[in-house]
């Protein structure tokens, strides 16, 4: 498994080398964002050559790459439009950003995995009824209206938690954040344990564990759940980073500076230092979830095996 | 690559083995309950395996489809959106682009029972209207990323090795581009007001996730003994991949797909918002949730009416994904 | 061997919080600013916040704070008066001697003198330090030097300006500008101490200034505390005890957070919420005339909108748009229709003119319809209206001008629209003159002159002047009355000038921008400058 973990971690080298090609290209085909730094006025051309000249933007896309590169080994991922260091940017909006994903995950496998156990054991039955509809109104209400909805019912009109986050977010001003956040997922997480739970529920080795006498509880969580999780892992696994880099429109509504709004303002700014270190970070997310992701398929299901 | 191994290649494995011994212990011990569970799953699944059935896995499901409430409901609320979409001056006599600003987000009014938009543009005829663009975009995207994505990924899942490595770490970056930044880029560049380069662009985002959920889920099939079964007697990969660990690893894949139809719909409403998606004079009951979802707090009628049919739309596919998903489990039948 | 892997998993989890947690540091509390404190919505400024650099509102907030220039515009009449300048003086509206009062200071207890000024314009205005409001310099002889169209500047200062004394120094313009003076209310203009140069970064980070504020911390993206400066020396002084600048990155939270008591004042309503503003407000509320205007600007250099005659189809295009209905349903009131190609904020006296534009900015769908068939009809039978949409509530009404184009000529959907994406994208369009149609375009004046709204918009050639708009006889105008000393006459010649807009149509004045804001109970005294900031130093906390 060590030798299986570190060939995957050797993996992440093209991956990072890739990706950053990708997005800088990316960011580059946006176009010039050095006339948008002059508002509603036009540029002064002799300025604007300048800023492009010292930011590199006057060079070949490969050369310009290069030069991003040999920075970012010299530890130096560049400045935002602001003065403001893209690292300096990370350590504040990545702390937050993973707190919020921390209390968002929390709540899909508590509550997506605990409704999906129920409607699942109970098919057809009023409880899953309901879970269909609110699955339905999650999926069909978008997350601007849910989040400002409850944010308006418990920050506003109740009184029950702060309607923004301070700059600090600490988790417990997270966990509203985070539950708008979770909710789509939370349609994915539901009904992927609900199928799951209700094809193993007929399973022999269920039956046989009802037979020798198990306790429900016992069964359930023992032997069905753990043979249903692979596909919700799975599926979180996917998400943590989509959660981490999608939370734009959460992270608006509660005032929250993390990389959602990061990234959001570097791409409608053209910035490629932001946008390219924000991805690249969010990419190794990635790479590093899917690696945890697969060690879990071996722990859920022993016959899995890694080499 | 380093990917699962294949440890019941060999029935003899020690592993296998050792699982097989502590059987009838089921005492509190974690490791003799599970491996009980996996000696029940031998012993139980051999009988039921889809060996006997082979002659007619797919048409037997058909047959059990057609008997099922759920399907014909889901099948005929399909139909008629379809419909709807293909014509919709069926139902609706007036111009969805016809809008008269004084009338700006008044509530319902005779021959206009759903009010109006902030344009002032009747909201029960731009409903109608919607359906085309957004089932277009919501069926055709989950189509092609489920088609990709299951592929992909099942091939992935059941091969192993480089292939798998490639694929997913192809996947990594797939899923680290921020929608906004591939929106902006791949879409702005188009002109065309077709839905096709929404539905593209979708379908690139989308797979990713679609392969990844498939993969993960052909590895736990593969496992299972009566595929292992199928290997021993010598049948082909082909013959593996399609007969017996397809049609076991699919229900995920069509659960993740069903709901991700609705969230393709509302995805292509974002895109609308960021000036890339679909473009007037096309309507579509994404661009019109995103122009409601502002205003919740001053005419939430607005709102109502495009996510209910986007509900029902969803909620049908739903239902529909669930049927077809228990009609290919023999354990349910 | 599962145990073990089941620990790892969570101890894995529980560092990952704890790592999560440990940057979050301590609470720093919310609600309401301190007793005596204001709090107020921010967005984080877009450049550094040097005063040369600034060009928008969020940074011009702080440095409407911490700074005091030559002159000062009124909040309410946006008359230009002097504020650290005694007097400047001038025999030929070409060469000005400014003299300046005694006892002004910086906060850090440094003398405001003559150098203060001469220095922070020349660093301005060099080309290597890449400011964004070098061009405010460019009237100053040795402009060109310091600042070449192309290549290494030659010379490190401006040979138009001389340092007498302590408190007198000399500019000399490269032509004659007789409102220059009035010009020096602009923040670009304002003095820098010797820190600023000394240790740039730890200005930066902390910036020292001469105003009724001072920086007490500055966290990027985060927020901003001023604190009032108890040595100021000038007359207006803060009515409070400082100000907490909380950046939001939603007007709509900003709200939010006002109605709920965890904020005091908010510059920016939401345009969804202008709907219940009377009733979570009362009059606590403030929507007025800012200097800003919105217009549709055609490409005339497209010969298809730019050949003689289609001035009638342009004229027709601006008298289908339905303002009215536009600003009530769409803005809330927000914007006022346009009725000349100014402000409202400049006031009658400034060059404001609500009959100016005429039956040409009024709705008549009937003359519209009859105006564009009569000149041939839409070039090819359609019209496309471009814009940005990732800020502001473009799209909307994009949409609305175009539903009201269409109602008014009944020929089914024959104008569209194409939003883009990012503004940085529209004004690479914009500036390579690639656009086709008509496109928005707004202008928010830097200094409430009439002529800061038609110069470098309409005159042949000017920096902003996107649809290549050239009019000899409008360039006449605009140059006699730039040499034109006595005020009222410069401006009747300023609107000489703008009336041969109203023929021509290069632009479609669409409506003003007004400021709006809303505040907490605890506040008094709250105002809106013409640039639409708050001035925070009148405002009263009880």
């Amino acid at each position: 498994m060590g030798r299986y973990v570190i060939r995957r971690l050797l993996q992440m080298i093209p991956v990072f080398i890739g990706s950053t090609f990708l997005i800088f290209f990316m960011v580059y085909a946006l176009g010039d964002p050095v006339a948008a730094l002059f508002g509603d006025k036009a540029p002064d051309p002799a300025t604007a050559a300048r800023i492009r000249r010292d930011l590199y933007l006057d060079r070949p896309l490969w050369q310009q790459y290069l030069h991003y590169m040999g920075q970012i080994f010299q530890g130096d991922f560049g400045t935002a439009f602001n003065g403001q260091p893209v690292t300096e940017l990370m350590a504040s909006a990545f702390p937050v950003t993973l707190r919020l994903t921390v209390v968002a995950i929390f709540f899909e496998i508590v509550i997506g995995i605990t409704l999906g156990v129920v409607s699942g054991l109970r098919r057809g039955r009023s409880v899953d009824t309901t879970v269909l509809v609110l699955t339905l109104v999650v999926i069909s209400v978008p997350t601007f209206v849910t989040g400002y909805l409850l944010q308006y019912l418990f920050g506003v009109k109740w009184g029950w938690v702060r309607p923004t986050v301070s700059p600090d977010a600490p988790f417990n001003q997270l966990i509203l954040p985070g539950i708008v956040l979770a909710l789509v997922s939370l349609a994915y997480v539901t009904r992927l344990s609900r199928t799951s739970i209700a094809e193993n529920v007929k399973a022999d080795y269920v039956r046989t564990a009802v037979a020798k006498g198990l306790p429900r509880r016992r069964v359930v969580t023992r032997h069905l759940l753990r043979n249903s999780l692979i596909p919700v892992v799975t599926f979180i696994g996917t998400d943590i980073g989509a959660l981490m880099g999608g939370a734009i429109v959460t992270e608006r509504i509660f005032n929250i500076h993390g990389v959602g709004y990061q990234l959001y303002q570097g791409i409608l700014r053209n910035n490629s230092p932001t946008v390219v270190g924000f991805v690249t970070i969010l990419v190794i997310v990635f790479l590093v979830a899917n690696l945890l992701v697969d060690l879990l398929y071996a722990v859920l299901d022993p016959r899995i095996r890694y080499a | 690559m380093p990917e699962p191994e294949h440890p019941a290649y060999d029935p003899l494995q020690p592993g296998q083995g050792e699982a097989i011994a502590p059987t009838g212990q089921g005492g509190p011990m974690d490791l003799a309950l599970d491996e009980a569970e996996s000696l029940e799953k031998t012993l139980g699944d051999q009988p039921s395996g889809p060996r006997e059935k082979a002659r007619s896995l797919w048409s037997d499901a058909w047959r059990q489809l057609r008997r099922n409430p759920v399907f014909i409901i889901s099948s005929l609320m399909i139909l008629f959106l379809v419909v709807i979409a293909i014509w919709p001056q069926l139902i609706a006599s007036g111009d969805p682009l016809q809008c008269d600003l004084s009338k700006s987000q008044q509530g319902s009014a005779p021959g206009h029972p759903f009010g109006y938009d902030t344009q002032g543009c009747d909201v029960y005829t731009r409903t109608v209207y919607g359906a085309r663009a957004s089932i277009t975009v919501g069926v055709c995207a989950t189509l092609g990323a489920a088609l990709l994505g299951s592929v992909l990924g099942g091939l992935a899942g059941f091969f192993g090795g480089w292939g798998d490595a490639l694929l997913s770490r192809v996947a990594d970056i797939f899923f680290g581009i921020p929608v906004v930044l591939g929106g902006l880029v791949f879409l702005s560049v188009v002109t065309s007001t077709t839905v096709w380069p929404v539905v593209g662009f979708i379908v690139l985002l989308g797979w990713p996730q679609i392969a990844r959920i498939g993969r993960g889920s052909v590895i736990t099939a593969k496992q299972n003994d009566y595929v292992q079964a199928a290997r021993a007697l010598g049948a082909g990969n082909g013959r593996m991949l399609l007969r017996h660990v397809a049609p076991n690893a699919v229900a995920p894949v069509i659960v993740v797909a069903t709901i991700a139809l609705g969230t393709y719909i509302a995805l292509e409403a974002t895109l609308s918002f960021l000036g890339v998606g679909l473009r007037p004079p096309t309507v579509s009951w994404g661009i019109d949730i995103s122009n409601a979802a502002s205003q919740i707090r001053n005419a939430p009628h607005m709102l109502l009416w495009p996510a209910g049919a986007l509900s029902l739309t969803v909620l049908a596919f739903i239902m529909l994904g669930d049927a077809v998903r228990d009609a290919l489990d023999p354990k349910l039948r | 061997m599962r145990g073990a892997t089941h620990a790892k998993w969570a101890a894995c989890a529980v560092a990952v919080v704890l790592a999560a947690t440990a940057c979050g540091g301590s609470d720093s509390g919310g609600g309401g600013g301190g007793a005596g404190v204001v709090s107020s919505s921010w967005g984080d400024p877009q450049n550094p916040l040097e005063p040369a650099n600034t060009n928008e509102v969020q940074g011009g907030k702080v440095l409407d704070m911490i700074f005091r220039g030559l002159k000062r515009y009124d909040p309410k009449t946006g008359e230009a008066k002097n504020m650290l300048a005694e007097k400047i003086e001038t025999t030929d509206s070409q060469n000005f001697t400014i003299t300046l009062k005694d006892g002004w200071k910086f906060s850090n207890d440094e003398p405001v003198t003559a150098q203060s000024f001469v220095d922070a314009w020349n660093y301005g205005a060099d080309v290597r330090n890449k400011q964004n409001n070098s061009p405010f310099f460019s009237d100053i002889a040795g402009y060109a030097d310091v600042h070449p169209a192309s290549g290494e500047p030659k010379a490190k200062t401006m040979s138009g300006l001389v340092v007498k004394d302590a408190k007198t120094f000399t500019v000399a313009l490269k032509n004659k500008f007789s409102t220059w003076p009035e010009t020096l209310g602009y923040q670009a203009f304002s003095p820098l101490p010797k820190a600023f140069f000394t240790d740039h970064a730890g200005w930066l980070n902390k910036p020292i200034g001469n105003g009724p504020y001072t920086v007490d911390s500055y966290t990027k993206g985060t927020g901003m505390k001023l604190r009032t400066w108890d040595g100021y020396p000038g007359e207006d002084k803060a009515q409070n005890s400082g100000v907490d600048l909380k950046v939001y990155t939603d007007n709509n939270t900003a709200y939010t957070d006002l109605i709920s008591g965890n904020l005091d004042l908010v510059d920016d309503v939401p345009a969804q919420q202008l709907k219940n503003v009377k009733n979570d407000l009362g009059d606590r509320y403030i929507n007025q005339p800012a200097l800003i205007i919105q217009t549709l600007t055609f490409p005339l250099y497209d010969p298809q909108w730019g050949k003689e005659g289609m001035e009638n189809v342009r004229r027709g295009i601006s008298m289908a748009i339905n303002r009215d209905e536009i600003t009530k349903q769409i803005f809330r009131e927000t914007r006022t229709p346009a009725k000349d190609w100014t402000s409202p904020a400049l006031g009658e006296k400034g060059g404001f003119s609500a009959t100016l534009c005429g039956d040409a900015c009024k709705y008549d769908p009937a003359a519209a319809k009859k105006l564009i068939q009569d000149a041939g009809g839409l070039p090819g039978g359609k019209v496309t209206l471009t814009s940005n949409v990732d800020t502001g509530s473009h799209r909307d009404w994009m949409d609305a001008v175009c539903n009201s184009i269409n109602n008014a000529i009944g020929e089914g959907p024959v104008c569209t629209v194409n939003p883009i994406g990012t503004f940085a994208d529209f004004r690479n369009q914009q500036s390579s003159f690639k656009l086709t149609g008509p496109f928005r375009s707004g202008w928010q004046a830097d200094y409430p002159l009439i002529q800061n709204f038609l110069q470098p918009l309409y005159y042949t050639g000017a920096s902003s002047n996107y649809g290549k708009f050239s009019n000899p006889e409008f360039d006449k105008l605009i140059d006699e009355a730039n040499q034109e000393s006595d005020a009222t006459k410069a401006i009747g010649k300023f609107q000489d000038a703008e009336k041969i807009l109203v023929t021509q149509m290069p632009s479609i004045p669409l409506w003003y921008q007004n400021g709006s804001a809303g505040y907490a109970e605890r506040l008094s005294d709250v105002a809106l400058n013409q640039f639409s900031v708050p001035v925070y130093n009148e405002i009263k906390v009880s």
